[in-house]
């Protein structure tokens, strides 16, 4: 009985995680039904979709450091899922790009990459993310070393910090909110480079 | 808004408008925020009467001129004009003002004024936005003083028909619409006619990616992003940036001899 709640609860928190990551997908098609999107709507998806990017990276970022000082432990069991939604988002994001700002003209999206800063940058995020993508299957992941693939995954700090130069570059003079995820990635690397104490949970 | 008394239009292109709501919905005017929406929910906080503009260097009737004053003294007339903005967004709307040649002619410059400087409102009480140090406020603008004498150049002080919303500038803003938006200057507080080229804000800020003259030209990209499209607003898809915002009949003649890639 005690193991049957016990059951019932994390499905319940399960299905909760899963639906606040679908959350902003949901607000946007709310606000795309109560004309809410602004006046340049694909401006605004397109932005949306990459902040949301960037916030679940730091939430997937964030993780880790929650489980090891023992907040809440369990968090480590959503953190690939958190992680893969943090790659749903940049799909949608460059999706968006692709599809519907630029509307599928490839001479213009590669001349985009080849002279944009931001959009090289952006574009070099999305690509190194995903060897890590597709090793978080299990599968693959049994089938690597766990060295290779712990040294694989501490790329997506490095991502993380090109999403925040990606979206610091695009802004004409407001440099407010970038400097914010800058300092929240920055930060959550800086504590990750504390030693472990001895004995601690991996 | 109240109603204003204006000619119709001698200048009409045949594009469909933007509506009301977008225009005042949507646009930049950093001194209320950085957001596109912010101008809308912000600008009210400006207070445009009483409301004076200052007129000072190289012409004979520098003084103090009231708003009221400066708006019954020249006939109103419509312009439905195409606004480009440097983020390669784009609108099209019904400004009500008046020729700024009519004003410099009555300002009488002398022979030596090369330029004519414009200045908003500064005051962080009322524009929130100038509590960060985004730009140099306040904001300035300038043009050369033949650009300023074209017949395209307008004093707007009104859209669709009514008096200017704050966030669209009121209550008297300059309207250049052969060059990026960020050239029309809003909530004018002063005008000054000078010899040698004036700075301007967001050149101060980023010379490379913002010029002095900020002609619309879809060959020169912004360093950042490309200009040879554009976004209407209302549209889905982008549509070409034509050259001079497609002004280049009445325009172009302005820049002869001059690299217009150096223009931007």
């Amino acid at each position: 009985m005690a193991r049957a709640t016990g059951t019932m609860a994390r499905r319940i928190e399960s299905g909760l995680i899963w639906l606040l990551c679908v959350m902003p997908l949901l607000i946007l098609a709310g606000q795309g039904l109560t004309d809410g999107l602004t006046a340049n709507p694909v401006e605004y998806v397109l932005r949306a979709l990459g902040v949301w990017a960037l916030r679940f990276l730091c939430v997937t970022l964030a993780i880790g450091l929650i489980a090891r000082f023992g907040l809440w432990r369990r968090a480590m069991v959503y953190r690939r899922r958190i992680g893969l939604w943090a790659f749903a988002y940049v799909c949608l994001h460059l999706t968006t790009y692709i599809l519907v700002d630029q509307a599928l003209d490839w001479p213009g999206i590669v001349k985009d990459i080849v002279k944009r800063p931001y959009i090289t940058i952006g574009m070099a995020a999305f690509i190194l993310l995903i060897p890590l993508a597709v090793t978080s299957v299990n599968k693959v992941r049994r089938a690597m070393r766990p060295r290779h693939w712990l040294w694989l995954h501490r790329l997506v700090y490095l991502i993380a910090v090109l999403g925040v130069a990606h979206y610091y570059l695009l802004v004409k003079a407001d440099h407010r909110d970038p400097i914010l995820y800058g300092v929240v990635i920055l930060a959550l690397l800086g504590v990750r480079l504390i030693p472990r104490r001895r004995g601690a949970i991996k | 808004a109240a109603a204003l008394k204006y000619s119709p239009n001698r200048m009409a292109i045949d594009e469909d408008k933007t509506p009301l709501k977008d225009v005042t919905g949507y646009n930049n005017f950093y001194e209320f925020g950085t957001d596109k929406g912010d101008p809308a929910l912000y600008a009210k906080m400006m207070k445009t009467r009483p409301w004076t503009v200052t007129v000072a260097g190289l012409c004979e009737k520098t003084g103090q001129y009231g708003i009221d004053d400066l708006i019954r003294r020249f006939p109103l007339e419509e312009r439905i004009y195409r606004m480009r903005c440097v983020e390669a967004w784009s609108m099209v709307i019904p400004w009500v003002g008046f020729p700024l040649a009519k004003l410099i002619k009555a300002l009488e410059p002398t022979s030596q004024a090369k330029y004519v400087a414009f200045q908003t409102l500064r005051d962080p009480r009322q524009m929130p936005g100038q509590r960060s140090d985004i730009l140099d406020w306040p904001y300035q603008e300038a043009l050369r003083l033949d650009e300023a004498l074209n017949p395209l150049t307008l004093m707007a002080v009104g859209l669709y028909g009514q008096t200017l919303p704050n966030q669209n500038g009121a209550p008297i803003r300059l309207v250049t619409p052969w060059k990026y938006g960020f050239k029309g200057i809003k909530s004018i507080v002063r005008i000054q006619f000078t010899a040698n080229r004036p700075k301007t804000s967001w050149n101060i800020l980023a010379p490379r990616e913002y010029g002095f003259y900020g002609n619309v030209n879809p060959d020169v990209d912004h360093p950042r992003w490309s200009q040879a499209k554009e976004r209407r607003i209302g549209e889905f898809f982008r549509r070409k940036t034509l050259p001079f915002n497609g002004y280049g009949d009445q325009v172009a003649g302005l820049y002869r001899g001059l690299d217009a890639r150096t223009l931007y």
